[in-house]
């Protein structure tokens, strides 16, 4: 067959009553449609990068609609693994169109933890020919008996949004997953599907596990967004997160759009900003907010409205960054840098369905810092360079709770098992001795002490074959699959008139509601609340019209920069070439720091040291990220202590760390106290004393079933029952200082919440390469670190905070004046 | 009685006053009457690691040997010619069949130091096996007070343990909790001793109505030290 023949080949690849579907629709079949038909007939594992709202879902699901129908097996032949719950349901709904419209002999079907139990145990005795599930069900669904039968027909897998699954310790736990279904159905092959070319060679490896990696097809790229950074009336302050000075313009920009998304980083700053918005709405544009603490109703009515074109614009956080149909939206704003230009381009990917015309966004940097990254981000997207991270050696607690679910459903040997979970990707280097000791503690908890060894998790036969000791077992895992562990949340509800009955808003922390008292208001679903009280574990609240409003302060909603945009913006500020598009402001603010101090190089790392306020400050210009930068500042000032240097204070920013004590340090000093051995035993100490480790143990013990997830909080009973991983946690320090759970979140610890890699990373990179500048007062550059809030963490009345950034920002303009008096 | 030795102000002890009688408020969770030489622990559960153990669920086996061992010093420290476990001393009626034999040696070590112990009984442990030793009883007085597991069961003004009362404190923007020790005009309520015991909020509703609108005054243990709050 020659060239002439790939013509009828795509032709003959479809059968009619798809071609007439897509030809009833006005569709043609995009090449990587095709080539995706062809993989499937190859029985090649692919992964798929295309971009949201180009049919890359329909792409992974046509082979299997037109195998199944062909073939009619009898049970299942394709499993969708998705995220989130939502999206499978999504996907539910939408594949019933295609289904009934082509009149296909398709059984399709959901499957995740809303499904009722008993349509969930009809799955498992006739399976629908398409499951749509969660890796939490699959886990599940492996732990029956009947597994090896279930997916015995198996035939097809596709991984919907794949990278949001790698790097996590979810990611690890459906590789985990997929390594067993390998096992248990060896016939089937594994699509991939993303939006984001994030590493797309990882991702394949991933999804390969053992097989080595899948082949990848790119699809051909939409043109390049267009992107810029919004120009607005007022300045680009000096520092700040919450992009106030911007609100009249980008309430301008919803206005010139027809529907608009507005991205923001946490959502706290959802909130905020959509208050300000409102307050901005003279036209009463119908504007409202969507997030992750929402409860799914509110959610679903939100996207509901959006598909059908009833809301100008939503302000919105990463909650909405995975591929749900948003309907037509034409213009995207990110307030707030980026973080990551990968996160950047997903959300841009959101406006704009039609593949052939560009994107457009707008991009509202919050401070100086961060016009530098929007800068550094807008610069690599039309470089097509995309960040992307390494896979990180996979966590342990999820290995447990893996060989206890691979027990529950049949005798396991430890050598086989040894061999599936290494076939994962991020298992590959486990060794053998450690593996050893997490499957001794899947059988009796590790104990050390032979007078304690009698009571088991696993039973050995004599054939060597581990099984569950008891049926207990096997219900109590059941319950308890997974590895997400959400902090305590509260409902909000919002009471009638009638001060009885209401309606549920969505969710909030539980330590929101200890700092509650009656009366107090607060911002919650863009809506102004009055507390009213606690009950049952729900916050009441009425309706209120006015009152100095308190913020949700969330946890966990901060990313760090990604290493590869520090680079970025490094390396904007070593070369003045590339300021021409920044806002004038922002180039005046650099201009005065090389006048008057020096500009970080690229290759070195800038340390200042100045009086400030009664005190002095040493800068650190890391660009390492928050969580790095702060365990940086936690070790730093630990030495100082120990040398006599009187540390008082620090602050953090992405950007850098500033320290604040009483004596001055001289160049040799302060260069010796950015050190590689810092590492040490400072950080040992530390780490020993934090409650860090605390934390992470707590989740590891969840994980690896040594403590249950609490379904009944606050019940007498079934908390006095519990033994607290807290209780746990003391005794083994003190008893067992080695034992394999402290080992563990040991290691957690320092993979998610420290940034040690990155930390230790740099302080090699930069020995011998620092640059120390003694100066008689703060510098242009330093002004945003030492005048920083940490909005997150605030949480005092919203008009306070807006208070508190507007009196720093009158002191950051001051700083910047004495600069430019002494230099005039 | 043994004189008391000095106070050190560390807090480690406070020395108060209840229903007319000299009280040793002790950091360890134990309660001491200095006038009849009377310790007081509540709520050891003993064996709790091992109950659930036993119960295919892998949590690590020494809270025993970290409840005797905390036991210990604090026997060695007021030489008490009587010691009282206010109930739930052991997490079920089978846990000697499951207690290490060198723990058992310790727990009789403890019993031959003092002239009297007695294991009031608990809802957990409502009968103790023989072969611990000491006198078993569902109450006891010391003076006017009764000492009993239950609070409810008793006749104020009582001693008892059975809720692991804990509270929480918010300070500098930081939020601790810990075991307390809740005394009232009539009641006073124990923080439970042992290693795996747990808590239960005092705002909770059972321990709240115990003292009424008037309430009662919280000892916190936070770090191996005691604070009043008030």
């Amino acid at each position: 067959m020659g060239k002439s023949g790939s013509k009828p080949k795509t032709k003959n690849l479809l059968p009619d009553y798809v071609n007439s579907w897509f030809a009833g629709r006005g569709w043609t079949l995009r090449p990587y449609q095709r080539q995706m038909i062809e993989a499937f007939t190859a029985r090649r594992s692919t992964l798929l990068v295309a971009p949201t709202g180009g049919g890359k879902t329909l792409s992974g699901f046509l082979p299997s609609l037109i195998d199944i129908h062909q073939t009619r097996p009898s049970g299942l032949h394709t499993l969708y693994l998705s995220p989130l719950t939502a999206l499978a349901n999504d996907i539910e709904r939408n594949l019933g169109a295609p289904i009934s419209e082509m009149a296909l002999d398709v059984t399709a079907e959901s499957r995740t933890g809303d499904t009722p139990s008993a349509k969930r145990r009809r799955q498992r005795v006739k399976t629908p020919n398409v499951l749509m599930t969660t890796p939490e069900s699959l886990m599940l669904m492996l732990s029956y008996a009947d597994a090896a039968r279930m997916f015995a027909s198996l035939k097809l897998v596709i991984v919907d949004e794949i990278h949001a699954f790698a790097h996590t310790k979810r990611g690890d736990f459906t590789a985990l997953a997929l390594a067993r279904l390998a096992d248990v159905a060896p016939n089937h092959i594994s699509f991939g599907l993303s939006a984001t070319a994030m590493r797309p060679e990882m991702l394949a490896e991933w999804l390969g596990g053992s097989r080595g990696a899948t082949d990848i097809i790119r699809a051909k790229s939409a043109p390049k967004p267009k992107i810029r950074i919004m120009k607005t009336k007022r300045k680009t302050p000096l520092g700040g997160y919450m992009a106030q000075y911007a609100v009249p313009d980008i309430y301008k920009a919803i206005r010139s759009a027809d529907t608009s998304i507005v991205f923001v980083n946490t959502r706290a700053q959802a909130e905020l900003l959509m208050q300000m918005l409102w307050e901005a709405n003279d036209e009463n544009l119908p504007i409202t907010v969507y997030h992750g603490s929402l409860n799914r109703e509110q959610r679903r009515k939100t996207e509901a409205m959006m598909a059908a074109g009833k809301l100008r614009s939503v302000v919105a956080t990463a909650a909405l960054e995975l591929g749900i149909d948003w309907g037509d939206v034409d213009l995207v704003i990110q307030v707030g840098a980026p973080k990551g230009v990968s996160r950047l381009l997903q959300r841009i990917g959101r406006s704009n369905h039609r593949l052939d015309e560009p994107s457009r966004a707008l991009i509202v940097p919050s401070n100086r810092f961060e016009a530098l990254e929007c800068r550094a981000a807008l610069t690599a997207i039309s470089e097509g360079v995309l960040d992307g991270e390494d896979v990180l050696a996979g966590s342990q607690d999820t290995v447990i709770q893996y060989i206890v679910n691979c027990a529950c459903s049949e005798p396991v040997l430890p050598d086989s098992l040894y061999g599936e979970v290494t076939r994962a990707l991020p298992y590959r280097h486990l060794p053998r001795a450690q593996f050893d000791r997490l499957f001794r503690f899947a059988v009796d908890g590790g104990a050390v002490l032979s007078a304690y060894d009698r009571y088991q998790r696993l039973r050995e036969d004599e054939s060597g074959h581990f099984t569950v000791a008891h049926p207990s077992v096997r219900r109590r895992h059941r319950m308890n699959i997974g590895v997400i562990v959400e902090a305590a949340r509260l409902k909000v509800m919002k009471l009638h008139k009638n001060g009885k009955t209401g309606r549920v808003l969505g969710e909030v922390e539980e330590h929101f509601a200890q700092g509650l008292t009656a009366g107090d208001t607060f911002i919650f679903a863009g809506e102004l609340l009055a507390f009213v009280r606690l009950r049952d574990l729900i916050i009441e609240a009425r309706a209120a019209s006015s009152g100095q409003p308190k913020i949700p302060a969330y946890a966990g909603g901060q990313l760090p920069l990604s290493t590869f945009l520090a680079e970025g913006v490094r390396h904007v500020l070593s070369t003045p070439e590339s300021w021409r598009t920044l806002p004038a402001e922002v180039r005046e603010w650099l201009e005065l720091q090389r006048r008057f101090s020096i500009l970080p190089p690229e290759d070195k790392l800038l340390i200042e040291h100045f009086p400030h306020r009664k005190a002095r400050a040493t800068i650190f210009y890391t660009f390492e990220g928050r969580r790095a930068n702060l365990t940086l500042g936690l070790l730093i000032t630990r030495r100082m202590e120990r040398t006599g240097l009187n540390p008082i204070s620090f602050m953090v920013t992405d950007y850098g760390l500033c320290i604040v004590n009483l004596e001055e340090i001289g160049d040799s000093a302060a260069k010796a106290l950015f050190s590689p051995d810092i590492l040490g035993d400072d950080l040992e100490e530390w780490i020993m004393e934090s409650s860090i480790l605390r934390r992470s143990f707590s989740h590891v013990a969840r994980v690896a079933g040594l403590t249950e997830q609490q379904q009944v909080r606050g019940r007498a009973t079934a908390r006095q029952l519990a033994v607290s991983a807290n209780l746990i946690y003391d005794v083994l320090r003190r008893h067992e200082p080695d034992h394999i759970l402290l080992t563990v979140a040991r290691r957690d610890a320092e993979r998610e919440l420290l940034d040690l890699k990155r930390l230790s990373d740099m302080l090699t990179r930069f020995s011998g390469k620092l640059i120390f500048k003694a100066l008689d007062r703060a510098s242009p550059l330093s002004i945003p670190v030492i005048t920083d809030v940490r909005t997150e963490q605030v949480q005092g009345s919203g008009v306070e905070m807006l208070l508190a950034q507007a009196s720093l920002a009158e002191d950051a303009d001051k700083l910047i004046e004495d600069v430019r008096a002494a230099l005039a | 009685m043994p004189p008391l030795p000095e106070c050190e102000n560390d807090r480690t002890r406070i020395e108060s006053c209840f229903a007319g009688e000299a009280v040793v408020l002790d950091a360890s969770g134990a309660l001491y009457l200095p006038d009849h030489a009377v310790l007081i622990v509540s709520d050891l559960h003993l064996e709790k690691g091992s109950f659930f153990a036993a119960r295919g669920r892998p949590v690590p086996r020494h809270d025993t040997r970290d409840t005797l061992a905390r036991l210990a010093r604090i026997i060695g420290y007021y030489r008490p010619s009587c010691l009282v476990c206010l109930g739930d001393s052991f997490h079920d009626i089978r846990a000697d069949q499951r207690m290490a034999a060198a723990d058992l040696l310790t727990l009789k070590g403890l019993l031959a130091k003092c002239r009297d112990w007695v294991w009031i009984t608990g809802n957990h442990d409502p009968q103790i096996a023989p072969t611990f030793g000491g006198r078993c009883a569902v109450r006891e007085r010391a003076g006017s007070i009764d000492l009993i597991h239950r609070p409810e069961d008793g006749a104020p003004p009582l001693i008892a343990g059975h809720y692991h009362p804990k509270c929480r404190v918010r300070a500098a923007g930081r939020s601790m909790t810990g075991p307390c020790f809740l005394m009232g005009e009539q009641i006073l309520l124990m923080p439970a001793f042992g290693a795996y015991a747990g808590g239960l909020n005092i705002r909770s509703e059972p321990i709240a109505a115990l003292f009424g609108p008037e309430g009662a005054r919280r000892a916190m243990i936070y770090r191996e030290k005691l604070w009043f709050l008030d």
